[in-house]
């Protein structure tokens, strides 16, 4: 389906002509033609909600232009089900972001927000990309703006954590470019992402495969034990590198193993649910663990994103429908809700100038509208029902009891310790007695402040109490995903064809283009 | 027809009160009463309908589909139902109608009404859902108004903790609630009650392997496995032991919720749901065992505790704890209809005794400590003469509501079989202490010689009268409510035919006799002790200060968690994050960074510019390669 107006190109372009924009304007307008960029990309984004088609089984809003032929690389575009809410949450976040870096950056602001008007191009651009070197491209892309955020506007230790994360993540990067070129010679010499999901790979080469992605994407997750360079780069990053980070740049790594590893490696997919499963159990209540001996609430927070992202995982892995739908949701929940209580810390950072719980406590006598949204965030991130974070953590368990009954009780263990690291926060940080030597300047939310937290929770509830409108979206994408994980497996013994370097025939490659399901 | 607009106006109020309460201020009853008002008279008229053979449910809207999970919000109206709506909304009233003077000046006062209203509309949809998702929705919805009104006065540590402790200790309980609730779904394909109840008797025997492929067997009942995961969720909620703790730390709260949250209402919604699923507990031997014997400790341990409390409020709480393990004990022997008869003869007369607690502290300037009270039968009368009538009904003095329902559900009880007889003299036991403790409550508060602060002592006067109306009123129920014939009219609810005939006959009369004895024979004990004789009960704690201290400190099971759990929780967790994150993990991260470093370093080393270098790594070479062509 190729639709006459070309929305991803121009959700793509207009964040890039916004960076550039910014070079010619003064500081202060700097901000301004970012949160007009923002904006508007974010109404170019919104119609697709409703002109998306949840009945079609293909991809929509496809756009298809060759780029290099030898070897066939194409720009090629296109949504479905799976990318459309991460897409539109992309949008959206952006905005706030924008909003709650307005007085926080103080030096250099053109180029900060050039750098998130960049930022928001890649990451649109990982989540729409249907060719495999257009994603990787958008994919690093996105590694130098982020770089760029923490090591020039970050904290103190600004630098340690920047090449931390820089490095952590490039290293699985490179594996993924490898697995990406052997794709392309396996898979019949073809870098379309849709072809190559139609594509039958043996088991071992699979397993190989399988590995090559897993470093990529579960040090983006990050799953345990990958995760140890998300508290510091979220503790030194600026509040918009930290609510970009948790909310997008986190679900890439989950996008990545439900967009590749599971339509493209099933057999390894399956073979690998035990250990997925298992490393997802041990992030839930790990990082729940984590979250409770943090003192820095940035830490807390990060720490719980760990534990958050273990029920994305788990979804995922359980392999069915439900699991996948929950984890889905899951990501646009966790967007919603981990990226408030980044902008609440942020709030409350400019504030008294500290992280620490201890240096934030009693905030609900002075800023009662700041400790409301607060608690109704932390409410969503504990998985209190009517909030959006329940339906996808129900969901996720639904498919793990599919799968495994143990496996679920354990991953319900994280519930309650969900409650009790979050609660145990509200309590330090929301009641009690604020000390006198900060209340001065605790002031409630200005017009700004609000701006950027209330849309959040109306999404928050949203979701909650009718979340059937969002997942019923998902329902045909993820049907395709799973029934593509069903086709014909190629034994595991099958060698490679004596050709060698190409051992799936050429042709092969522009059959499976044209009969997919989702073509 | 009207079912929507019952749990609607208490949302409405919460919207507005929640939004504008900051312009409202002190209006806010002017919100909330009427809405909740409105909800009490149209569930008088759906009680009215329903009493005339009309059920109904009906979907409200598709919540959620995915794969064959397909769940809705809806309503499901009966018998069972119609009680519960008619004791929510009149207790919610009172409540709302006492608040006005209770809270009067409070900062939070806004705040406060639109916590109940959020908290009486939780708890409607939670009686009123048509299916077990819903209900846990609103179970967790309602955990969190308690939660909220708990901390109310959030500058208070112990009301934060208290807030806390409440909320996580249901989670322990929610933690079973949702795992019971996802094997329904597995062994039912749905969570509708009507898709359930009529496919549960197929799946009596089934069993289920819960080791799942991790390997292993282990075949448990499914039917026995659900209703004991279900009934975590009510051993939380509704305070039964192991997770009692948080209900008496609960009462830092202000005193209205209380009366509505922790005695009247939330507290029973673990009794109403192992009612409301009866056709599921019927079916399990095992767990309708498990239920019936965990019912009989609680009401024992909390009569036990509730004989030493010094504050008032504590003594009533330990109290709730006690009658709501009558209920589940009553529930627990198939005893349904009997266990909805108590629980709602006991949402009026403890509602009452809580209302009137607060009546007590208010005047004596939040105090509740009943050592430093005393005398206050003549300075408050009102509060006196009504508290009596509940402690009356909570000791189950003839012809009281209490006395009614009590003895139904010992009579059922006895009736039951082998187990219900041993539970029965329990039941009997502690009917003993009950009159016990709630008129040593009424002797040494409103009895004897004052206490009281001098400083506060010449000012006692008589609360407002949107306190005391509430007082009078439920004083009338706490009497009236015995005449209402409710097991009768929720008898034919349940299948099982426990109770009912069983009233005739010489066992019913003597457990009648046995239980009004006990009950007068504890007052006339308290009255000995601390009126006649107030020096026996030092006495007597001296001679048996193990027990007696046992008591006091509520057999050290708060402290037993603490060291067990919680310290060595959040000792695991700050050591697992000192050592194993920072220095393992991590550890591991920057070790290979520095290793890379570190061959870098090695690496450059061969790199030194100089020729004399390379030459001599060529010969070196040459050598070796020389020596493998000889030698291998």
């Amino acid at each position: 389906m190729n639709s006459s107006f070309p929305w991803l190109s121009l959700l793509l372009v207009l964040p890039l002509a916004g960076a550039v924009a910014t070079f010619f304007v003064t500081e202060s307008a700097a901000r301004w033609v970012a949160l007009a960029t923002t904006l508007a990309d974010l109404f170019v984004a919104l119609p697709l909600w409703w002109l998306f088609d949840p009945e079609a089984s293909q991809m929509q809003f496809t756009e298809h232009v060759a780029w290099i032929t030898t070897p066939p690389i194409s720009y090629s575009l296109g949504l479905d089900g799976i990318s459309l809410p991460l897409v539109l949450m992309t949008a959206g976040i952006m905005p706030l972001c924008v909003l709650a870096s307005w007085n926080a950056i103080t030096t250099s602001i053109r180029g900060f927000m050039a750098v998130l008007l960049v930022m928001e191009t890649a990451m649109v651009g990982v989540f729409v990309a249907l060719d495999f070197i257009l994603f990787y491209v958008f994919w690093e892309a996105m590694l130098i703006p982020m770089y760029l955020l923490i090591g020039v506007w970050g904290g103190p230790n600004r630098l340690y954590a920047a090449i931390k994360f820089f490095l952590y993540t490039l290293a699985g990067s490179v594996l993924l470019l490898v697995a990406i070129l052997v794709l392309y010679f396996y898979g019949g010499h073809t870098f379309d992402i849709l072809a190559l999901s139609q594509g039958t790979y043996p088991a071992s080469l699979q397993i190989w495969l399988f590995l090559a992605f897993f470093a990529a994407f579960a040090v983006k997750v990050p799953m345990f034990p990958f995760h140890t360079w998300l508290p510091d780069a979220h503790v030194e990053a600026p509040t918009a590198g930290s609510v970009i980070l948790a909310s997008i740049l986190l679900k890439m790594g989950t996008y990545g193993f439900l967009r590749f590893s599971l339509p493209m490696l099933p057999d390894a997919s399956r073979d690998f649910t035990p250990l997925m499963v298992i490393l997802s159990i041990i992030a839930i209540i790990y990082g729940a663990y984590m979250a409770l001996a943090q003192v820095d609430l940035k830490k807390l927070i990060a720490y719980s994103s760990v534990s958050h992202m273990g029920f994305v995982t788990l979804g995922l892995f359980v392999l069915n429908q439900q699991g996948i739908e929950g984890a889905v949701l899951q990501m646009v929940n966790h967007g919603i809700t981990t990226g408030g209580l980044f902008l609440c810390v942020g709030i409350i950072y400019e504030r008294t100038h500290s992280r620490l719980i201890a240096d934030n406590v009693g905030l609900a006598a002075p800023m009662p509208q700041y400790a409301t949204l607060l608690v109704i965030f932390a409410l969503s991130s504990l998985g209190l029902p009517g909030t959006n974070s329940f339906v996808g953590e129900f969901l996720v368990l639904v498919g793990t009891f599919l799968w495994s009954k143990m496996a679920t009780a354990c991953a319900s263990l994280g519930i309650i310790l969900a409650a009790t690291y979050i609660l145990w926060m509200i309590q330090r940080v929301v009641f009690g007695v604020p000390s006198p030597h900060h209340l001065p300047a605790l002031k409630d939310l200005n017009h700004r402040e609000l701006a950027t937290l209330v849309p959040l929770v109306l999404l928050v509830f949203l979701i909650g109490l009718f979340p059937n409108p969002f997942v019923s979206r998902m329902h045909q994408s993820v049907t395709n995903t799973i029934a593509s994980m069903s086709r014909a497996k190629v034994a595991p013994t099958a060698p490679p064809s004596a050709e060698g370097t190409a051992p799936m025939l050429a042709d092969s490659g522009e059959q499976l283009k044209t009969q997919g399901p989702w073509r | 027809m009207t079912y929507e607009f019952i749990p609607l106006l208490p949302l409405a109020a919460f919207l507005i009160l929640g939004l504008f309460g900051h312009w409202i201020k002190d209006n806010a009853h002017l919100v909330a009463v009427p809405a909740v008002l409105v909800s009490w008279a149209l569930s008088l008229l759906v009680f009215f309908d329903v009493a005339d053979g009309h059920q109904t449910s009906f979907p409200l809207y598709t919540w959620l589909t995915s794969g064959t999970l397909d769940i809705h919000v809806g309503f499901s109206i009966d018998r069972l139902t119609a009680v519960m709506l008619l004791l929510i909304t009149t207790v919610s009233s009172l409540v709302h109608i006492y608040t006005i003077g209770y809270m009067r000046g409070d900062p939070g006062y806004a705040r406060f009404f639109s916590y109940i209203a959020l908290f009486t509309f939780s708890m409607l949809m939670l009686v009123m859902a048509d299916n077990l998702l819903q209900l846990f929705v609103f179970w967790e919805a309602v955990g969190l108004c308690s939660y909220l009104l708990i901390g109310h006065w959030y500058e208070k540590p112990a009301a934060c903790a208290a807030a806390t402790k409440a909320f996580i200790v249901n989670r322990v309980g929610d933690f079973g609630f949702i795992l019971g609730l996802l094997l329904v779904w597995y062994s039912f394909g749905s969570l509708d009650y009507q898709e359930i109840f009529p496919r549960a008797h197929e799946s009596a025997g089934d069993l289920i392997n819960v080791l799942g492929p991790f390997g292993g067997t282990w075949d448990v009942s499914v039917l026995t496995l659900i209703c004991i995961l279900l009934f975590t969720g009510a051993i939380g909620k509704s305070a039964q032991v192991p997770l009692h703790v948080w209900l008496p730390d609960a009462m830092e709260g202000p005193t209205p919720i209380s009366a509505l949250i922790h005695a009247a209402t939330m507290v029973t919604a673990g009794v109403f749901m192992v009612a409301r699923l009866a056709p599921l507990y019927n079916l399990s031997p095992t767990a309708m065992t498990v239920v019936a014997i965990t019912g009989a400790i609680t009401m024992v341990v909390g009569a036990t505790i509730a004989l030493t409390q010094t504050d008032i409020k504590r003594v009533v709480a330990y109290s709730t704890v006690s009658q709501l393990g009558y209920m589940v004990m009553a529930c627990g022997l198939g005893a349904y209809a009997s266990g909805m008869y108590h629980l709602l003869t006991h949402g009026a007369f403890k509602a009452l005794l809580f209302l009137g607690c607060g009546s007590v502290i208010i005047a004596l300037h939040h105090e509740q400590d009943m050592r430093r009270m005393g005398g206050l039968k003549n300075k408050l009368p009102v509060t006196y003469w009504t508290f009596v009538v509940g402690s009356l009904a909570l000791a189950g003095f003839p012809l009281t509501s209490g006395f009614f329902s009590k003895d139904d559900l010992l009579i059922s009880a006895w009736s039951s079989g082998s187990l219900g007889q041993i539970l029965t003299v329990l039941g009997l036991v502690t009917a003993l202490m009950t009159a016990f403790y709630s008129f040593r409550l009424v002797f040494v508060t409103f009895w004897g010689p004052s206490h009281v602060d001098p400083h506060h002592a010449d000012h006692i006067h008589e609360p407002s009268k949107a306190m005391t109306i509430p007082l009078i009123v439920l004083a009338v129920l706490s009497i009236a409510t015995g005449y209402l014939g409710i097991p009768e009219f929720l008898g034919p609810m349940f299948e099982t035919g426990v109770g009912g005939a069983a009233h005739e006959g010489g066992a019913a009369i003597g457990i009648m006799a046995v239980a009004t004895a006990m009950g007068l024979l504890g007052i006339a004990g308290a009255y000995y002790a601390y009126v006649v004789n107030p020096a026996l009960p030092d006495r007597f704690a001296r001679q048996w200060q193990s027990l007696y201290r046992a008591s006091l400190n509520k057999w050290y099971v708060d402290e037993a968690y603490d060291r067990t759990i919680v310290r060595p929780t959040f000792f695991a967790a700050t050591e697992l994050w000192k050592r194993v994150d920072v220095n393992v993990v991590d550890g591991a991260v920057n070790g290979v960074a520095r290793a890379i470093a570190w061959a870098g370093w090695l690496l450059r080393l061969m790199q030194s510019g100089q020729v004399q270098h390379y030459a001599l790594g060529m010969a070196l070479g040459v050598v070796v390669l020389v020596t493998m062509y000889l030698f291998l």
